[in-house]
């Protein structure tokens, strides 16, 4: 018999987590229409045959270069790393300053390429380039997280301290032994960051692997390719085995003898890229009037910069989208509630390879076996940050101790127990990478798609250094509003 | 008759032996209670007893084993996640079937919950939550019932209100608490643990509070 008492039914909203999710998704698919995701090379699957075979039957190149490329990698990220280690710190302890936390957002807004590309313009090919393109935005990025690392130690023991300790002693008697191995463990996966920036540098003429991976590439010597891509792999995969408390030190002081000679800097150039290059054009004219700089900055602006934007706007926000798509398939592979210990590896070794692989090199092979278009910038966002985000929600999945009566079935334990579980260290770690997908996705353009990396380099190429600079600015300002807007929802998600 | 054997060659982990051999029969219709200090073995117990007879059995574990993102639907709604095609569960995990919601906001309102069917149980108090995961081991439908310590963080009335509640739903079940009142009052067999051992067994009506403080 049925009850005749009405059971008023509550109505259902999706938690506010999912609803954020959804909102990405939305406008991912919003962006899709405008996106540029044509196969436009002929052949494709010939070329990435003719690739994979090369993994078959790597060959190495004269073996003198290939390690002279590969310490000049470990040189520039050693060095580049360790000095902005030291500034960062420094710049930490003056992060309250508003004026301080604007500089440092700046100096980590703008991508390593794009420092080098500046540095490029006045030191030349100097080592000195190299080492500030990785120091300089290295430098933001620690001083930003040192200082949370520094702010998040227990308060207690520095309370506890008598007074007039000094600000020196109390930071090093409490705050830095407390925080010091978060700093330490930060520190090692910067690096690990830092030397496959140092690998991308080979890109503009650094002497470091990804010069020689770029020569063998666009030459088709794809056995040499994949002997070089091995050898980077082994490398990354190593670094506990040569990356030592002892053998740091050797690494730190040998750095700077490893950078390769380049060319001498020429100081004549240092002054007039400052003095007259980066000059708006009209105001290096006789007569600069408002008018002309009006006429200036709006060319600019419309036929450049207004493109641009849009372009990396688009590119990013669908590369996020797919980015979290990956990284929730992926995530399981590697989760001890989903696989045996032995059924994870192979998922380690996917997402190893996935993520040690920078977005920039994937980028440069991917737009040469599919053509110039915005899939493969896709793909390769989505392959390295989806792999690195799968990795850290299967790591924190890991965590999670499940009841003894958890489903049984592997899928229903995913939408259950673990996807619920999971989601909001996944949905942090994602918004935290959106400003990281949007940098990597302006410098992508450097490659041929037309994200303002695009216009930077052609402004360049034209010796036009005014016009370049606006447009990193641009940039610049693009990531650190994208990176405030993620903090607020942030904010809005977990309260 | 016994629907649930026991035997143990002694349990314990990492080592280290926490219950020493023993052989439990346990009959349909039966209710006992587990008493026993903190740590002497009562949950050791009761997960082996689950994880030997996982088809029969309904669970609330210590932790209560909730996902604290879903809601109070979602999490009551897992205790018969087998008994649906993963489609279902899918469907239901985005848009909560009526039917599903039909059947459990009767049990929530049987558990004071029912204006909480759809909030999210990490914004419940620590009652409620405890109330949830009785909610989804009465949804489960299993014959027998292992709780560990299932009205802890309950106060009186609202204790005794869910242990009869527990008592009606389930003709055999295993539960531990640490109340010896509230053991005489629902148990009819009881066990006692201590050092290692099952050291007494006896229907609930042979023995008084005073007997039972021995064992604390």
């Amino acid at each position: 018999m049925r009850s005749t008492k009405m059971v008023e039914m509550p109505t259902y909203r999706w938690p506010r987590g999912a609803r954020t999710g959804l909102w990405f998704l939305l406008i991912a698919l919003l962006c899709v229409p405008f996106a540029d995701l044509e196969v436009s090379s002929l052949d494709p699957w010939t070329d990435l045959g003719r690739l994979l075979q090369g993994f078959i039957s790597p060959q190495m190149m004269d073996l003198e270069i290939v390690i002279e490329a590969l310490l000049a990698t470990l040189a520039f990220a050693f060095g580049g790393v360790s000095l902005a280690v030291v500034c960062g710190f420094l710049l930490a302890l003056a992060f309250h300053h508003p004026l301080m936390r604007g500089i440092c957002a700046l100096m980590r807004s703008v991508h390593e390429l794009f420092w080098a590309l500046i540095f490029l313009q006045f030191f030349g090919l100097h080592p000195l380039t190299g080492l500030l393109a990785i120091a300089v935005p290295y430098s933001g990025i620690f001083a930003r997280m040192f200082a949370e690392i520094l702010d998040q130690v227990p308060k207690q023991p520095g309370y506890s301290l008598p007074a007039r300790s000094g600000y020196l002693s109390a930071l090093f008697y409490t705050r830095l032994p407390l925080a010091w191995p978060h700093l330490v463990s930060y520190t090692s996966y910067r690096l690990e960051c830092g030397i496959r920036s140092s690998a991308i540098l080979g890109f503009v003429g650094l002497p470091t692997l990804g010069y020689y991976l770029e020569s063998s590439f666009s030459q088709g010597y794809y056995p040499e390719v994949a002997a070089l891509l091995i050898l980077f792999y082994v490398l990354v995969a190593t670094k506990k085995l040569w990356l030592r408390r002892w053998t740091l030190p050797v690494f730190i002081v040998g750095a700077p003898f490893f950078m390769g000679e380049g060319m001498p800097i020429i100081w004549g150039n240092v002054w007039r890229f400052f003095s007259q290059d980066i000059v708006p054009a009209p105001l290096r004219a006789s007569d600069p009037t408002w008018q002309s700089f009006a006429d200036w900055s709006s060319n600019i602006l419309l036929e450049q910069a207004l493109p641009g934007i849009w372009n990396t706007l688009i590119l990013s926000q669908i590369a996020l989208a797919v980015t979290g798509i990956f990284a929730l398939c992926l995530f399981p592979l590697i989760s001890r509630h989903c696989f045996s210990a032995a059924g994870r590896m192979p998922g380690h070794l996917l997402l190893v390879i996935a993520r040690s692989t920078p977005e920039y090199l994937l980028a440069y092979i991917l737009l040469q076996l599919l053509g110039p278009s915005m899939l493969p910038a896709v793909i390769a966002l989505a392959i390295h940050n989806g792999a690195l985000i799968g990795y850290l929600t299967g790591r924190n999945s890991n965590e999670i101790q499940l009841r003894h009566d958890a489903p049984v079935r592997r899928f229903d334990r995913y939408c259950y127990e673990l996807l619920p579980r999971t989601y909001p260290a996944f949905l942090s770690f994602m918004l935290y990478r959106w400003e990281v997908i949007m940098r990597e996705t302006a410098i992508l353009g450097i490659l041929g798609i037309q994200t303002i990396g695009f216009f930077v380099d052609s402004a360049i190429q034209e010796i036009r250094f005014d016009v370049a600079l606006l447009l990193i600015l641009i940039a610049a300002i693009m990531n650190i509003m994208v990176d405030i807007i993620a903090r607020r929802i942030q904010q809005k998600v977990s309260s | 008759m016994s629907v649930l054997t026991i035997q143990s060659d002694g349990l314990g982990y990492d080592g280290q032996t926490v219950l020493e051999p023993f052989r439990l029969d346990i009959r349909s219709g039966e209710h006992l209670i587990l008493l026993g200090k903190s740590g002497c073995g009562k949950s050791t117990l009761l997960n082996h007893i689950y994880t030997e007879n996982r088809d029969e059995c309904a669970l609330i574990p210590q932790g209560l084993g909730l996902v604290d993102r879903l809601s109070v639907f979602h999490n009551v709604y897992m205790g018969r996640l087998s008994h649906h095609s993963v489609f279902h569960n899918l469907r239901n995990l985005v848009m909560p079937a009526e039917a599903r919601v039909a059947e459990i906001v009767p049990l929530l309102e049987r558990l004071g919950l029912s204006d909480k069917c759809f909030s999210a149980v990490a914004d419940l108090s620590g009652g409620q939550q405890q109330r949830v995961a009785v909610a989804r081991a009465l949804y489960q439908g299993a014959s027998v019932l292992l709780a560990d310590e299932p009205v802890s963080a309950l106060d009186g009335p609202e204790a005794d209100r869910v242990m009869s509640l527990l008592g009606q739903h389930f003709t055999t079940a295993i539960i531990t608490l640490h109340d010896v009142e509230r053991a005489l009052r629902y148990g009819q067999r009881i066990i006692a643990i201590q050092d290692g051992a099952l050291v007494l067994d006896e229907p609930a009506a042979r023995l008084s509070v005073s007997t039972l403080n021995a064992f604390y």
